[in-house]
């Protein structure tokens, strides 16, 4: 028994299907370390180039958003959930054509 | 060619159009609810949401959490899948910029329609490379079926 982290459908693919894993750790940074140990397909998904967790990565601890507790330094015990969960951005790129309105 | 096909209803298609003029000169954005199959997915519904990028909304849009968590619960409740999303892109072409690349997730369909001057015009969809280099272009086809949203 851990902590259970669920993946978020768009990065099942790169955890061999599966919807969830169950990892040990004390913290969020721990339980995603693990998860990136287990499936090293997710880290480019999950992490930058410099290690840090993507903008548009979001994860919460028991419906709670970590951001507003200890962000990745956030404590997690046995049988707690972590949820993995995306936020979608983009957009035209294109600032001259706009700009002056 | 990737080979990544994405059936359309006409009327979701119609829609997503509705959605990009409505919003015009600002981008729309929303989620597309169906299945995804071994050999094609197809789109049975949409979820309109509100673009939240308030500082850029005619250059940018952005789904919080919150709503991505709405539109998954959304699609448990029509016992479909959350497979994708759609914005407009408002007189720019209806490729992904940079941008679009950057914040993107794998697996999921993009379709992005072009608006010029509030009128739809090209409409497209992308699917992200595994290795987000890149995108593979997803060909659409329209089809005349459609789930109740």
């Amino acid at each position: 028994m851990g902590v259970k982290v669920i993946i978020p459908t768009p990065l099942r693919a790169y955890a061999g299907k599966q919807e969830s894993a169950e990892i040990q750790a004390a913290t969020v940074a721990e339980a995603l370390s693990g998860l990136t140990a287990k499936y090293g397909e997710l880290k480019k998904h999950l992490f930058t180039d410099e290690g840090k967790l993507r903008s548009f990565v979001n994860v919460y601890v028991n419906d709670e958003d970590i951001r507003y507790m200890q962000k990745e330094q956030t404590p997690v015990r046995e049988g707690d959930t972590i949820s993995i969960v995306p936020s979608i951005a983009g957009g035209n790129g294109n600032l001259q054509r706009i700009s002056g309105k | 060619m990737s080979g990544f096909l994405l059936k359309v209803g006409e009327e979701l298609v119609r829609s997503i159009q509705a959605h990009g003029v409505e919003t015009y000169p600002h981008e729309c954005c929303g989620a597309l609810l169906g299945t995804d199959g071994d050999d094609s997915r197809e789109v049975l519904g949409l979820l309109p949401l509100a673009n939240r990028r308030d500082d850029s909304p005619r250059n940018r849009f952005e789904v919080t959490p919150d709503d991505v968590r709405f539109a998954e619960k959304t699609a448990r409740e029509k016992k479909v899948d959350l497979i994708g999303w759609y914005h407009s892109h408002p007189d720019a072409p209806a490729r992904p910029s940079e941008f679009d690349r950057e914040h993107a997730w794998p697996w999921y369909s993009y379709i992005i329609v072009s608006i010029q001057k509030g009128e739809p015009r090209d409409m497209t969809s992308w699917r992200l490379h595994d290795d987000r280099a890149a995108y593979d272009p997803e060909a659409i086809e329209s089809v005349a079926s459609s789930l109740k949203t």
